[in-house]
């Protein structure tokens, strides 16, 4: 029987030949991601009566969103999830500054074609730009699952989202994927697997095709997947050399051997076609994120703040094209920067992005999820208005509820912070 | 008994987690189920966390938890006692979630569009029915192996009871 990709995921994932929609399987996921909350599901854990945790080499764990630690109780939650690392022997995990755990688990090569994640945080969607399949769940869940190494899932029904043409100078995949939810609405996907696919890929960098995956979540997907192709290859090739170099062969050729593919007579419940020509930038207006309305709608909107980041847009492409805005002008609201990862960090200031920035005005963060839930490190004050790279704008999410949150490309982030109010790049003057 | 009469708490469309407990709070509040509680609603409802009462409902519109896998928006609920959230539809990881936390969440949008604020309802699990002014309004019943895990208590009951 004719199979999606990610029904091919998830039959291999269970043990079956075959899977459809509809069906609960019982899946062993490859990668079990968690991040701060590891301490608080520990807790959990430890009411379970099984103690070890089933397959210690499948965890991931990141120190990301309060990064560096706050206050006090932030740096005793950091130093119990040290304690879990140390007691279980967790091999993969990775320190306060090397970056969002959606990014840094890409770039060292944990995830990878035809890979089965599943992470308690929302944005686990991110890795289908990998080729992977990968949800996000809740505490309890992954706690089950270090005691079990399965957990219950439902097999999504599949929207097909067909993208074709190149987008405009100027637009990016952020505006691509704010129209989709404004079109699909918050709740578009609840329930379903969002794979895209189409000759408009082979113009979409590594990094615009990660914005896609990733705010997947924020149409209600249970998971997104783009096929993987020449760009995929060549992207794992190039970062797999520098964060694994003394393995990097034999992992792209498990990758290789990995890889899985949908049956071109799949069945899809939804198709959508988009010419990505027709895609104009986009704003996700306060306080949902399908509250979306055309950048000249909401021109000349007054901001105080700008924020480029997270694991939606605050990749190296992200802080290039903010660096072209800001080359050789003045901010008049203030601009916070926080790389998604120490990598993008460290390619960033040796491209003179960095130094662009800060001479415009803007100032840097250490790598991590910054403001974007509120935490730290850049939250609001009543009344204010930022306009961000970031995926959420809810009531009160970076911090004061009566704050206002505009969602747009990176570019668009910059122009507007130079500029004092929303204003697409290329009307600076 | 299999039914009960709850008081209800009526929201409207795309509540999302952010609202129902603050992001600021994920990784500082410990698990205390006092403090989960007083957090309940928040950037929603001021009035609700100082307000409901044991086994009150909450009735909600379309994709009630969209948002963020934060667990305590389902805990800091059931902390303050709520007995289940009656939504028109819920977002995927809430929905999981209520169920491996042992909240009910039943979707069920014909009783949404006629219940208000104030109002009482029956819940009716044997029958997969819920009674408001006399009027039956069914919902799906869950799959027997979800089920089994909501009647536990919740995944981590449900895996100390199997292990046993």
């Amino acid at each position: 029987m004719a199979m999606t990709a990610t029904e091919k995921h998830l039959a291999r994932a269970s043990g079956n030949r075959v899977v459809k929609p509809g069906d609960v399987v019982v899946i062993k996921p490859d990668v079990i991601l968690s991040h701060d909350n590891t301490a608080a599901i520990a807790q959990l854990f430890e009411q379970l009566p099984h103690r070890r945790i089933k397959y210690p080499e499948r965890l991931a764990i990141t120190l990301d969103h309060a990064v560096p630690p706050p206050s006090a109780r932030h740096a005793r939650n950091h130093q119990a999830v040290r304690r879990f690392v140390r007691e279980h022997g967790i091999r993969n995990f990775y320190e306060v500054g090397r970056g969002i755990c959606h990014q840094v688990l890409c770039e060292e090569g944990l995830v990878g074609p035809g890979m089965t994640l599943l992470g308690a945080d929302s944005h686990s969607t991110h890795f289908g730009w990998l080729g992977a399949f990968s949800a996000g769940i809740g505490r309890s869940e992954i706690a089950a699952l270090w005691a079990t190494g399965e957990l219950w899932l439902r097999v999504p029904e599949t929207i097909r989202i067909t993208l074709s043409g190149e987008l405009k100078s100027g637009v990016t995949s952020k505006d691509l994927t704010i129209h989709l939810i404004g079109r699909l609405s918050s709740e578009g996907a609840t329930y379903k697997a969002v794979e895209f696919d189409g000759g408009g890929l082979n113009f979409l960098t590594p990094d615009s095709r990660a914005v896609l995956t990733n705010m997947m979540a924020e149409m209600g997907a249970k998971n997104a997947w783009i096929a993987p192709d020449e760009i995929t290859w060549a992207w794992l090739e190039r970062v797999l050399q520098r964060t694994r170099p003394g393995d990097y062969r034999e992992r792209l050729a498990h990758f290789e051997e990995n890889a899985l593919y949908g049956d071109a007579d799949a069945n899809d419940a939804e198709e959508h076609h988009i010419s990505l020509g027709c895609i104009e930038p986009m704003i996700s207006c306060p306080h949902a994120v399908d509250n979306v309305l055309p950048l000249s709608e909401v021109r000349e909107t007054p901001v105080d703040l700008g924020f480029i980041g997270t694991c939606t847009n605050g990749r190296l492409e992200d802080i290039a094209a903010a660096a072209e805005v800001l080359r050789g002008r003045k901010l008049r609201a203030r601009l916070l920067v926080i790389p998604a990862s120490s990598m993008v960090l460290r390619d960033a200031s040796e491209a003179g992005y960095i130094a662009t920035l800060i001479d415009a005005g803007g100032t840097v963060g250490t790598p991590g999820c910054g403001p974007c839930m509120g935490v730290h490190m850049g939250v609001l004050a009543p009344g204010e208005v930022c306009i961000s790279s970031a995926n959420r704008n809810f009531r009160g999410r970076m911090g004061e509820r009566d704050a206002q949150i505009y969602l747009a490309n990176p570019a668009v982030v910059a122009a507007s912070c130079v500029a004092g109010y929303i204003i697409h790049p290329a009307d600076l003057l | 008994m299999s039914t009960s009469s709850h008081r209800v708490w009526k929201y409207g469309d795309n509540v999302n987690t952010d609202v129902i407990f603050p992001g600021k709070y994920t990784y500082t509040v410990s698990h205390d189920p006092a403090e989960l509680a007083r957090h309940a609603l928040e950037d929603l409802d001021p009035e609700f966390a100082a307000n409901v009462r044991p086994g009150d409902v909450i009735v909600a519109g379309r994709n009630w938890g969209n948002g963020s896998s934060r667990e305590q928006a389902v805990t800091c609920l059931a902390h303050a006692g709520v007995r289940a959230v009656i939504a028109s539809s819920f977002a995927r990881i809430y929905y999981r979630n209520a169920i491996n936390s042992g909240l009910l969440a039943i979707p069920c949008p014909e009783i949404v569009s006629v219940v208000s604020a104030g109002d009482f309802l029956e819940i009716d699990m044997e029958n997969s029915t819920l009674i408001w002014d006399g009027r039956k309004f069914d919902f799906p019943p869950l799959p027997a192996q979800v089920r089994d895990i909501l009647d536990a208590g919740g995944i981590i009951p449900y895996l100390q009871a199997k292990h046993l």
